[in-house]
């Protein structure tokens, strides 16, 4: 027996939307699912006329999904924005190669000028050769850290106003899990924000954050959006990847389970005397940072002099080892003087 | 035809779950003559015995699919149609679409 959809306009539904229950049919279901959106953008005030916005694009669901339904709320409600597509090629065989494939046909399709920056010319590195020198357990880290300031740099050079990123609900209640996990504080308070705004850096804001995972995939086969997907070669390892399972099997149970820890996040508030590091610029390349060499730097910093595992764990142990690093060098240093001054 | 005669269904796997299945996204298939009527709960069985090529944790867990995978009968989500007690009718379209893989 068809289910008859949840809005009464007669028509048989297609899908049970998890957040509501409710059963809608596809047009209303396009119609819930692009308003929310929109809804959320105008809430959040992401938007400005005029804003050169950069969707991150990766060719996958998230952000194929993201670059269309901006392209038609920037149509249907006259936002003015000028959207562009910024992608970053992390240098991964087989994974990122091919997904860059769908970010091409994405230009095409929603008429997007697009631009790939790639980790080698940004840092001299791609994540296959990053791979090799610090093996399968950290790699993320660098991969994850190199991103997230490759998208700032990328936004810098096409001097856009924002960048909008596919995060999705069931990413950001992961994220919150994650960092509840690890104990990790100061990320924890700005993980739920919908917009990120710091000093010297473009701000980044999420269109897709109550989005359902579900629903981003079920909007994409019912529009027949083409996108990419794949698991990263590397990512078996991912911490990240834990928390998801546990997540999912949560959402099978309750499926609210996603917005209730997005509203647990968005209303925790941290103690007054709870230390936070303060957000500062990075005396090397100038990008924010929380100590004063960043942590992509401090990591190209170990790739480059064959310490790869500097920046890796507590930043304690990175200043131990790069003062031993210093010291070494000064002795190598004045012995060469040394050296030079019986010649 | 009966799911007492046996059943010709074609199967789909994709956003990423056809990697399970030899990276083939349709299938084809004819399911034997059965006394007990084919449900998905039976054909998840039948697939991962005939289709799956690797890794049967990533695609059932606990007789159903993993959670994060959608399921589809005829474009319809199986939340509506009763799930894993849903009886296949002969020329069925069943999808299964992963939402766990990234971009």
């Amino acid at each position: 027996m068809p289910v008859s959809c949840s809005a009464k306009c007669g028509n048989n539904a297609v899908l049970k939307r998890p957040k509501t229950g409710d059963a809608l049919c596809k047009e209303c279901f396009f119609w819930a699912f692009e308003t929310e959106v929109h809804s959320t953008i105008q809430g959040g005030q992401l938007f400005k006329q005029g804003d050169v916005v950069a969707v991150a694009a990766s060719g996958g669901k998230d952000s194929t999904v993201l670059a269309y339904v901006l392209k038609l709320l920037d149509e249907r409600y006259n936002y003015g924005l000028k959207l562009v597509l910024l992608s970053i090629d992390e240098g991964i065989t087989g994974y990122r190669d091919d997904s860059l494939e769908t970010v091409k046909q994405n230009r095409d399709d929603y008429e997007m000028p697009l631009t790939i920056l790639s980790y080698k010319e940004l840092y001299g590195w791609t994540m296959d050769e990053i791979v090799e020198q610090i093996g399968r357990k950290n790699n993320c880290t660098f991969c994850g850290v190199f991103r997230r300031q490759a998208l700032d740099r990328g936004a810098a050079l096409l001097s856009v106003d924002k960048v909008a990123t596919g995060h999705n609900a069931d990413d950001i209640a992961e994220t919150v899990l994650m960092n509840v996990l690890r104990g990790d504080i100061a990320r924890l308070r700005r993980c739920t924000a919908i917009a990120t705004e710091s000093e010297g850096s473009i701000p980044r804001v999420k269109p897709l954050k109550y989005t359902y995972e579900k629903e981003i995939v079920m909007y994409a086969y019912f529009k027949k959006l083409v996108y990419f997907s794949t698991e990263c070669v590397f990512a078996p390892n991912a911490y990240r990847g834990y928390a998801r399972t546990f997540l999912k099997d949560l959402e099978k149970i309750r499926p609210s389970v996603i917005m209730d820890i997005i509203h647990s996040g968005e209303r925790l508030s941290v103690r007054d005397n709870v230390r936070m590091p303060t957000r500062i610029t990075c005396t090397r390349c100038g990008l924010v940072a929380s100590q004063a060499i960043c942590k992509a730097c401090t990591l190209l910093e170990g790739l480059n002099r064959g310490l790869p595992r500097l920046g890796i764990g507590k930043e304690s142990k990175t200043n131990r080892m790069r003062a031993q690093l210093q010291s070494a060098e000064a002795a190598s240093d004045s012995a060469k003087r040394s050296a030079g001054d019986e010649f | 035809m009966t799911g007492k005669d046996g059943l010709n269904l074609l199967i789909e796997f994709s956003g990423g779950a056809e990697l399970l299945f030899n990276k083939i996204k349709k299938h084809n298939v004819s399911l034997p003559k059965s006394e007990i009527p084919w449900t998905i709960e039976k054909l998840l069985v039948w697939i991962k015995d005939n289709l799956l090529a690797e890794k049967p944790e990533m695609f059932i867990q606990d007789d159903s699919v993993r959670p994060g995978i959608l399921v589809l009968v005829n474009d319809s989500d199986w939340e509506l149609l009763g799930q894993l007690e849903y009886e296949l009718q002969n020329n069925d379209n069943v999808m299964f679409i992963s939402t766990l893989h990234g971009g």
